[in-house]
């Protein structure tokens, strides 16, 4: 698939910032050539990234980008698609980024069904300042605040979200890029609060010191764990053990926030009119 | 053609109308004592006209949220309180730092934490300044009355529309709460100011954060086909960082540039002097009542004195104080903190007139008696 993906990114921002290996530059390819097929309109399109390597991809892109606090990305998304909800509103964040500092906002945004679509950059690590651990840490894992191995219990983010209220949840990985050209192409037509977790490998900082090894291994390690959500639906626990599921995990229609509040104001309107 | 309007208000409720009055289209913020009124006004009013209101899940998104709505176009404005006002802080420095026009309002109860929260306060003053890192300007305006209040929320959002800054509106919980006839003036009556934009036919070649003349570079709505860059790092004028010191150097400068060479147009205050006083009593919020009612009774007995009313806190009226320690002997300056202004009133006298407070920091207010004893004390 032959795609001018140049036209959605800033080519005097190249070389980007991420290490050799790291798989966010796959992850921002992905979304290019996702946007690219839906067919949005560019300049009716605004991305807001947080603070970490994931914060970083705002800059790379040909849109209305704006580069907020940490954990924050969402409020600020909130206020873009409340303002003017024709803007299509796109979130970049981390697992440090939205897991953590921004896990209420993802919550509440989830809940709200806001039409805001969401590419969270899961890397397993705070890669920028040097190897953390976060909230999508493994168990036992070690990180340069976990060094006798990390007691925290890691989670399900795309459970959060499903629970929480986002009408479309999928999960991808930069092992599978056309995979997550397609699932991103998804999330961002659907309407409502769209999440997707997209698996990536930070082999400086996670891979390397947790014995997984470099780019090459880590994504051999997705290889052999990740598994289609179709697939997965039919293992039984057991099997499931130790497995990801990938692709779209849930999707239901419900109305949209900005699209409620719009009743809202018509009927205000209308009421004061009758008077 | 509208009419005036006349009105029992709340401070709160004034703070609603002067923000419908100045075109705020966009409210975002969460329920904290006693400031929940103002959002529950913008929760009703705002729809009523065609705008947005959100509760939000905490005060940060509150105040992010403010700040997008800004940056796609909005007149946009939240309210808090003191708790409220310390978790807003960081994104209130990123506002700044990107230049999105916004209201914040702070009814001022009495801190630290959680504090006295259905008491009166003024002890936000120096956080209003400071309270975000790092060097920064910033607009500070605090009314005395209901009708002050409805005049400086239409001055707060003016202010921040034309030097693309967040104002904040500092209220105590006095004025905040008390109950005061107001004269709203019809719309064709009041000035409103709107951000500069680029014309469209600037976009291709277009700065975000150009140092213009005025150093206030015009700011596009998103979704207008700009396609620009913001970000909290300091950045050039292409709004992208670029790790240079002289970078930041430069845009500090103009960010503080555009306040300081417009103080004449920033700075709001009122005074009553005769020119041969003795004391005056400088005075903000709520306590300007009181130091007003206070004058007055003195100069039945023939004692010299007159009142000076801040409106703007922040920037501080330097060269209006500085020229007033000149001509008079004291100056008293009441304030609901253990002392917060009176260390600027200090600065800018630099021992020319003395300088003595009133200070209350239990919740509850100064009479005129107080100040009256202490302009006699002073005397």
């Amino acid at each position: 698939m032959d795609v001018n993906i140049d036209k959605y990114l800033r080519q005097d921002k190249m070389p980007h910032i991420w290490c050799p290996g790291c798989g966010h530059g796959t992850v921002l390819g992905s979304f290019v050539r996702a946007f690219d097929q839906s067919g949005l309109d560019q300049e009716k399109t605004v991305v807001i990234s947080g603070i970490g390597c994931s914060g970083r991809a705002s800059g790379y892109l040909n849109f209305d980008t704006l580069h907020v606090t940490h954990g924050r990305a969402l409020t600020f998304a909130t206020g873009v698609k409340m303002a003017n909800p024709e803007l299509n509103v796109i979130v970049m964040t981390g697992d440090g980024d939205g897991a953590a500092i921004g896990g209420n906002h993802l919550i509440h945004s989830s809940r709200r069904n806001i039409d805001i679509t969401v590419v969270l950059f899961n890397n397993n690590i705070y890669g920028m300042t040097g190897g953390q651990f976060s909230p999508m840490t493994p168990t036992g894992d070690t990180a340069t605040t976990s060094p006798y191995g990390n007691i925290d219990q890691n989670f399900d983010l795309c459970e959060l979200a499903k629970s929480s209220g986002a009408t479309f949840v999928g999960r991808g990985a930069s092992y599978q890029p056309r995979k997550m050209i397609k699932l991103i192409k998804e999330g961002l037509l659907h309407k409502g609060f769209a999440f997707i977790e997209t698996l990536t490998q930070c082999p400086v900082n996670y891979g390397k010191r947790n014995m997984i090894g470099g780019a090459r291994d880590m994504l051999k390690w997705q290889d052999e764990h990740l598994v289609p959500d179709k697939k997965y639906e039919k293992m039984d626990p057991e099997e499931r053990e130790g497995l990801i599921s990938t692709g779209v995990l849930y999707q239901v229609s419900k109305e949209e926030y900005t699209d409620k509040y719009q009743q809202v104001i018509n009927n205000v309107m209308a009421g004061e009119s009758n008077e | 053609m509208s009419k005036a309007k006349t009105l029992l208000l709340q401070g709160d409720e004034a703070v609603v109308e002067g923000g419908m009055a100045a075109g705020a289209d966009f409210f975002a913020g969460y329920p904290i004592t006693p400031a929940s009124e103002i959002a529950e006004g913008f929760a009703e009013q705002l729809p009523a006209n065609g705008g947005k209101f959100i509760q939000m899940e905490d005060e940060i998104a509150g105040m992010g949220c403010i700040v997008g709505a800004s940056l796609a176009g909005a007149k946009a404005i939240t309210a808090t309180s003191g708790p409220g006002f310390s978790l807003k802080q960081e994104n209130l420095g990123f506002a700044i730092m990107v230049e999105a026009p916004c209201v914040v309002v702070n009814v001022q109860r009495v801190g630290p934490s959680t504090g006295l929260p259905t008491s009166p306060s003024q002890g936000d003053i120096m956080q209003a300044k400071w309270g975000t890192h790092g060097d920064h300007p910033i607009i500070a305006l605090s009314p005395s009355s209901v009708s002050e209040t409805f005049d400086l929320t239409v001055t707060a959002f003016n202010l921040a529309e034309k030097y693309r800054i967040p104002v904040i509106l500092l209220l105590d919980e006095i004025v905040g709460h008390m109950r005061e006839k107001i004269t709203i003036p019809p719309a064709d009556e009041l000035e409103i100011v709107n951000r500069k934009k680029p014309k469209p036919e600037d976009k291709d070649n277009f700065y975000p954060y150009e140092e213009t003349e005025d150093l206030i570079p015009p700011m596009p709505d998103y979704g207008t086909g700009f396609k620009y860059h913001s970000t909290g790092l300091f950045h050039d004028k292409t709004g992208f960082p670029r790790g240079k010191t002289e970078d930041a150097k430069k845009l500090m400068d103009r960010l503080m540039g555009k306040i300081n060479n417009n103080l004449d147009d920033i700075i709001h205050l009122e005074d009553d002097l005769n020119g041969d006083e003795d004391v005056v009593v400088l005075a903000y919020g709520s306590t300007v009542r009181s130091a007003i009612s206070a004058v007055n009774q003195v100069r039945e007995e023939g004692i010299k004195a007159g009142w000076v009313k801040l409106k703007t806190i922040w920037p501080f009226a330097d060269d209006y104080v500085r020229k007033l320690a000149e001509k008079v002997d004291r100056i008293i300056v009441p304030e609901l903190n253990m002392g917060q202004l009176i260390g600027e009133v200090e600065r800018v006298a630099a021992g020319k007139a003395e300088v003595t407070g009133i200070n209350r920091y239990d919740g509850t207010l100064i009479t005129p008696a107080d100040v009256v004893a202490e302009i006699k004390g002073a005397l």
